[in-house]
């Protein structure tokens, strides 16, 4: 503050003289701030968009280095780990490789039903001493005891007396209890009472042939049949095929946050071309361009989706990634292409775009000042809240089978797999869900947020 | 600033009553709501809720795959059409409990190698209570070759005399070898010696219509439920389309003792497997299959489980025309030393009922006198990586190719072929290090592309049209349309004539024991399995029979055993 | 004025319904595939006949105006796969079905959008508001065929641990039927209504009139019920229009899920089967449907909300 002296005094000579250079004057104003630092601060000040921008960026980072970390070839399929669990036992025992059972036995010969080698989850072979009056056999296997009355389980197959009494598992077998059934069948094939029952313990086993070209053994070192081996490691398991999870969730992300950012890129960025050409040219142009987009907003939107799909089709190898953002663009820009007008021909007729139009400005200058900053947070906001719903478009096209093709894996299709197994393998389910609902959540959040930070009317109300 | 804060508590509190009021209000409003509803879409759904089975009505309650697409017996080409055509008509002959050929309509007949002589049994009525009549066969079966009804089973009747040209637009109708003697007695002309012929007439292209109520219907026949006339152990009494069908003990029908229910419901059609689990889970229906997901369920449950073999075969199909280099015979015997249809079986699809292939020919063919399969074995497949990447170079040299180009496997989308395009592509991959190309279509789509040739390989599979090695035996000679990878070879056409033309079950079985070993030996094929299924009954409901040829499940043996 | 307006709303409708129809016929006949191939190879004869059946021999201009002639009679045709039956028997017949769950996914949504919206703006950061909160973050994050599955699943349960059903698991035809799969279908959309309701409500409740009835001394009752929430739902109506879209064709997953005989399901099967009529007929019905709608709710608009002139 300059001080004013309340006495009356004499002018010296020197107070005549000139300022020398510039002098400071007063500063009145806070420091200027830019649109985009004023939104960045806005945007700092809201704690759920701010962690929300983070799970993006966080997401980003396990889609793009995630790979690079996590080396699993998200299509190897380790079969002898198929549908496991995270944290799932991973010791096994060599063996030799497979060889069709000859019906010998090297176990010793007890009476009833009995095995004929060790049970491993390569094979569990079961032999029997002939039933009176069995035609043939039905072999149930059951992963609870059986008491009296109760199911027999899984019925594995039929086989004739003259088959010689046994019967060689291979079913999916998993390290675990099974509790075999044999049942005499009578001629007409019913199931008559006779019946004997085993409880087999099986131990899980991996071929030297596979141990050596996973690398589950060192090599040089001599792997022999007993060794224990521990099977690769599947941090959160395995799916229908034994692939790792992880690593199918990582290129699930590409897939999916792919589409969920490439196609509202490119509609919205169709949508500004368009929407500013009409709002800037205006007159007759603007109204056809506008009916046309009128148009295209009346289609039914999934079932165009679906129809678009089969018509682009898909070809050998490919993902369908393609069809499915050409899609989405065709049907989704007009939205945009609305909204933009509508911001162009508001701003169009503001006083400072007036004044700045009177003041001699070129339409270059007013489109780089006062257009794109005024309509770049409507953009910027529609882009956000647009991800959320790319990505549950192609969820939902997933499950009803119009989704990516497989083996390319996506979010929605590991979820449409997931949905199969629910009651079983939840996990292969709750990974896929909880990373789709945490990617749409966090854009909804942020599109919040940014809502908020770039809403130009919000700057004057403080 | 307590008063405020008192203002603000009391407001809360009104606001909060007259938000209780408008909550009770919506609610009352929707209750409403959903009555009227509920009345106006009593008219397009199911209707009450009843149990799976119901001792005190007699009462069956499934669901159906899908809606009935075509009951018009002669256009029908579906599994679901066929299963319902099978409980409300009834053919001249028909399988029994046991699978055994049984008098139908037709209480006796004679097949010889000319021709057959069919005597329909007297009491044999329309649900209408007029008799079943010669004439009534003959008119469905001319309706069934004319090719202005296009017909895409019209080939099931080429065994009778001049079927084939009129098909073919070359004769009139009334040429076809067939006529009523009278009201009871129908004679076919057979074009060649056909030793099963007797079969085909249990199949639903050959069940009657009366040419009468077909012209009354003015091009609408088959359409609603009163669109029919049936003649089997049923009758339609509701359908819904898309939601509901019913079926009724047909009073009229001349076996009536032999039925035991009194109605057969279909209140739901869905296609989903959980939603049938859950539905029989709830006790809802009497039946449902489980996929290899929800087995481990049904153990958690101590359900009873059955399995059944539907009797197709599925294989991989190479294409043998010009430019392909699946023409190369090294080449596919490498793919097949490496593909293991055990592995598959066992580590993939997991489920009990399927059998891994190991020939066109599925195990429940019957041969001369024992099975097919046991008569003659077909050779052994022995999986051998290093054997196949031998195969692999030998067919790099005769090629003379540096690099193979990208196969492309052609394949459908159901779950179960996406698993085993994909187990297939990473094994290729792996062992032989051939790129394969998944081209995943749906089922139109796919057909459209497997007659057009485009494709290396694809995955394909066959159900049976009628209980003989034929229905599979001729189906890679070189004239057959279903031959959708055009392979070619005089030896295997000479021997699928000599088994079209003999009745000499000997000579028949020798040729598709050859049929057999040539499509192994030269892998025109790849065997991948035969498909089962894994099914669960209601404990009260006994009797349901299984088949692989006709009608399944077939319900109309079914008894309630209360319990 | 009105009947200008609403004649010219309707004539654009027509156009539009118009360019749907070009639109799907040129998307149709651009699909590969054959809908005439089945598993059963035929002759060429007999392909020439169904070819001829269904029109596909003629060249694709005649086929279009055919096409046209017969939508303005309100005919689509045949179905390739049910060939004894209209397409317009199997949209009367399943659109009753995905329209009353449609009607009732729409008022669930709405009323309890507006409930939940108003009660989490009245306890604005105490517990209701956080525990209706969480739950709308749920409803708008989870895709809808996890909540459809989930909704199955919880059902057989309950039943299991009564003995008896409750309510039936999948199927159509009772009230009983309709109560799960509708709350499923109007799930996200409640969740999406509550969100704008509640902040709607916020922002009234700081507005002038509000402080202006608070300060005359109006009772409590007649502020909140005529101020606060007869304004605070008025945005909610504008995107009852987009919703009604949503939920039409949204309810392809749950009538997947539930084994509803609805239209929707019925399209997801003709799109597999490559049934060009039904496809056809199933895509000009919605769209027609949904610009009609679009219509109806911004005329209704004009009469609720007297400030929006209709130009």
């Amino acid at each position: 503050m300059a001080e004013i002296s309340p006495t009356v005094h004499e002018p010296s000579p020197g107070a005549f003289e000139p300022l020398m250079g510039h002098q400071r004057t007063q500063a009145l104003t806070r420091p200027s701030l830019s649109y985009w630092q004023d939104a960045w601060i806005r945007l700092k000040a809201n704690r759920r968009a701010l962690i929300s921008l983070y799970i993006v960026i966080g997401l980003i980072g396990f889609t793009v280095a995630g790979p690079w970390l996590w080396t699993v070839d998200p299509a190897a399929q380790d079969l002898d780990q198929i549908s496991q669990p995270p944290g799932a036992d991973r010791r096994a025992t060599l063996v030799e490789r497979y060889r069709p059972w000859d019906g010998s036995s090297v176990l010793p010969l007890e009476p009833g039903l009995r095995l004929a080698a060790p049970p491993t989850t390569q094979a569990v072979r079961l032999q029997w001493d002939p039933m009176p009056g069995a035609s043939g056999y039905r072999v149930y296997r059951n992963i609870f005891p059986i008491a009296t009355g109760d199911a027999l389980g899984l019925p594995l197959a039929e086989t004739y007396a003259a088959d010689g009494n046994r019967f060689e598992d291979r079913l999916d077998l998993q390290p675990r209890t099974y509790y075999y059934t044999v049942v005499a069948l009578n001629d007409e094939g019913d199931q008559t009472p006779a019946r004997e029952t085993l409880d087999v313990e099986v131990t899980r086993v991996i071929t030297i042939d596979d141990a050596l070209s996973r690398g589950l053994v060192q090599p040089g070192s001599d792997p022999r049949v007993g060794d224990a081996v521990k099977l690769a490691l599947h941090p959160l398991g395995t799916d229908y095929l034994g692939r790792d999870m992880l690593a199918r969730l990582m290129y699930g992300a590409r897939v999916s946050l792919f589409i969920g950012i490439a196609a509202p890129f490119l509609f919205v960025l169709f949508g500004v071309i368009y929407g500013s050409t009409a709002g800037f040219v205006g007159g007759h142009t603007d109204q056809v361009l506008m009916r046309f987009a009128d148009f295209v907003i009346a289609l039914p939107f999934l079932l165009f989706m679906i129809l678009f799909k089969i018509a682009f089709g898909i070809g050998p190898g490919e993902s369908g990634i393609l069809p499915l953002v050409v899609s989405l663009v065709l049907l989704l820009w007009p939205g945009t292409a609305r909204l933009v007008r509508g911001q162009i021909l508001q701003v169009r007729e503001e006083g400072y775009v007036n004044a700045a139009r009177l003041l001699g400005a070129r339409t270059n200058y007013l489109v780089m000042r006062h257009m794109i900053p005024n309509t770049m947070g409507v953009i910027l906001v529609t882009l956000t809240f647009a991800v959320p719903s790319a990505i549950f478009t192609e969820a939902f096209l997933s499950f009803i089978g119009m989704g990516v093709a497989p083996p390319t894996p996506s979010w929605g299709s590991m979820c449409n797999e997931g949905l199969k197994t629910m009651l079983t393998y939840p996990h292969e389910l709750i990974f896929p869900a909880a990373l789709i609902s945490i990617t749409v959540l966090a854009f909804n959040l942020l599109g919040d947020g940014l809502r908020d930070a770039l809403d130009a009317k919000m700057r004057s109300r403080e | 600033m307590s008063d405020i804060a008192n203002n603000q508590d009391d407001f809360t509190r009104s606001a909060g009553r007259q938000l209780a009021l408008f909550a009770a209000l919506s609610v009352s409003g929707i209750a409403l709501l959903m009555m009227g509803l509920s009345w106006a879409s009593s008219l397009t759904g199911s209707g009450g809720v009843s149990e799976g089975v119901d001792p005190a009505t007699g009462t069956v309650t499934l669901a159906l795959r899908e809606e009935p697409p075509q009951l018009d017996s002669t256009l029908s080409t579906d599994q679901v059409s066929g299963m319902v055509l099978g409980h409300v008509m009834e053919g001249l002959l028909r399988y029994d409990a046991h699978n055994h050929l049984a008098p139908g309509v037709a209480e006796r007949w004679e097949v010889t190698d000319s021709g057959a002589t069919f005597w329909l049994r007297e009491d044999a009525r329309w649900s209408d209570g007029q008799p079943v009549t010669a004439d009534d066969f003959v008119f469905s079966w001319r309706r069934a070759v004319d090719p202005a009804n296009a017909s895409e089973y019209a080939s099931i009747m080429f065994p009778i005399a001049n079927a084939e040209a009129i098909n073919q637009g070359e004769m009139d109708v009334d040429e076809l070898g067939v006529r009523a003697v009278d009201d009871r007695t129908l004679v076919v002309d057979l074009e060649r010696p056909v030793p099963y012929f007797d079969k085909l007439t249990a199949f639903s292209t050959y069940y009657p219509i009366r040419e009468a109520f077909y012209r009354a219907t003015k091009g609408r026949y088959a359409a609603d439920a009163d669109k029919l006339l049936y003649n089997g152990p049923f009758t339609i009494t509701r359908w819904v389309h898309g939601a509901h069908v019913r079926m009724e003990k047909n009073p009229e029908y001349w076996n009536r003792e032999r039925i035991q229910i009194q109605v057969l419901d279909f209140p739901y059609v869905t296609q989903d497997p959980n939603a049938s689990l859950n539905l029989f889970k709830d006790g809802k229906i009497a039946y449902t299959t489980l996929t290899e997901e929800n087995l481990t369920e049904a153990l958690v449950q101590r359900w009873d489980l059955n399995r059944f073999m539907d009797g197709s075969v599925f294989y991989m199909e190479f294409n043998f025309r010009e430019g392909r280099i699946t023409r190369n015979l090294n080449l596919r015997k490498a793919i097949q030393a490496v593909l293991d249809p055990a592995e598959l079986v066992y580590r993939v699809i997991k489920l009990p009922g399927y059998l891994p292939g190991e020939s066109l020919f599925p195990i429940w063919l019957q041969g001369e006198v024992r099975p097919f399969r046991q008569e003659y074995p077909p050779p052994p497949r022995i999986t051998d990586p290093e054997r196949g990447r031998d195969y692999l170079e030998q067919a790099r040299r005769e090629l003379g190719l540096d690099e193979f180009p990208p196969l492309v496997l052609l394949t459908g989308d159901s779950p179960i072929s996406n698993k085993q395009a994909e187990y297939y592509q990473e094994t290729l991959n792996r062992e032989l290090g051939l790129e394969v190309r998944i081209d995943r279509q749906i089922f139109k789509q796919r057909l459209a592309k497997m007659t057009a040739g485009d494709f290396d390989m694809v995955m394909a599979g066959w159900g049976p049209d009628f209980d003989d090695p034929l229905t599979f035996g001729d189906l890679f000679a070189s004239w057959n349309l279903n031959n959708r990878g055009r392979y070619s070879n005089p030896e295997l056409d000479s021997l699928v004539r000599v088994a079209q033309n003999t009745t000499d079950q000997r000579v028949r079985m020798e040729a598709f024991g050859e049929i057999q070993r040539i499509l192994l030996e030269n892998a025109v094929i790849l065997p991948d399995y035969e498909r089962g299924l894994v099914y669960v009954v209601d404990p009260q409901l006994k009797g349901m029979v299984r088949r692989v040829v006709g009608p399944d499940p077939d319900l109309t043996n079914v008894r309630i055993v209360e319990g | 004025m009105m009947w200008r307006y609403t004649v010219r709303r309707l004539i654009q409708g027509v156009i539009t319904i118009w360019f749907i129809a070009t639109a799907t016929f040129v998307a149709m006949h651009n699909v590969p595939g054959d809908p005439l191939s089945s598993d059963k190879a035929v002759t060429a004869e007999i392909r020439a006949n169904l070819e001829a059946k269904y029109g596909l021999d003629k060249p694709i201009t005649t086929q279009y105006l055919i096409y046209m002639g017969n939508l303005l009679k309100g005919d689509f045709g045949i179905s390739f796969t049910q060939k004894n039956r209209e397409v317009n028997d199997i949209i009367r017949e399943h659109f009753p079905v995905s329209a009353t769950l449609g009607i009732l996914a729409i008022v669930f949504a709405g009323l309890g959008g507006v409930l939940w919206g108003a009660l989490t703006a009245l306890y604005r950061n105490r517990l209701p508001d956080i525990v209706i909160m969480f739950l709308v973050i749920l409803g708008i994050s989870v895709p809808n065929f996890v909540f459809a599955a989930l909704g199955q699943l919880g059902l057989v349960n309950v039943n299991d641990l009564l003995g008896f059903s409750l309510l039936p698991v999948a199927g159509w035809g009772t009230i009983s039927h309709m109560l799960v799969p509708s709350m499923v279908l109007g799930l996200s959309t409640m969740a999406y209504l509550t969100r704008l309701m509640r902040s709607s409500m916020l922002e009234i409740v700081s507005s002038d009139y509000v402080r202006t009835a608070k300060a005359k001394g109006l009772p409590a009752s007649r502020i909140f019920s005529r101020h606060e929430l007869r304004n605070a739902i008025l945005p909610v109506v504008t995107v009852l229009g987009p919703a009604i879209a949503a939920i039409t064709t949204g309810g392809f997953v749950v009538e997947l899920v539930f084994a509803i005989p609805g239209l929707g399901r019925y399209f997801v099967q003709a799109v597999q089967q490559l049934d060009y009529t039904v496809i056809m007929g199933t895509t000009v019905f919605y769209g027609a449907f949904l610009v009609l709608m679009v219509i109806l709710v911004d005329l209704l608009y004009g009469f609720i909300d007297p400030r929006v002139r209709l130009e």
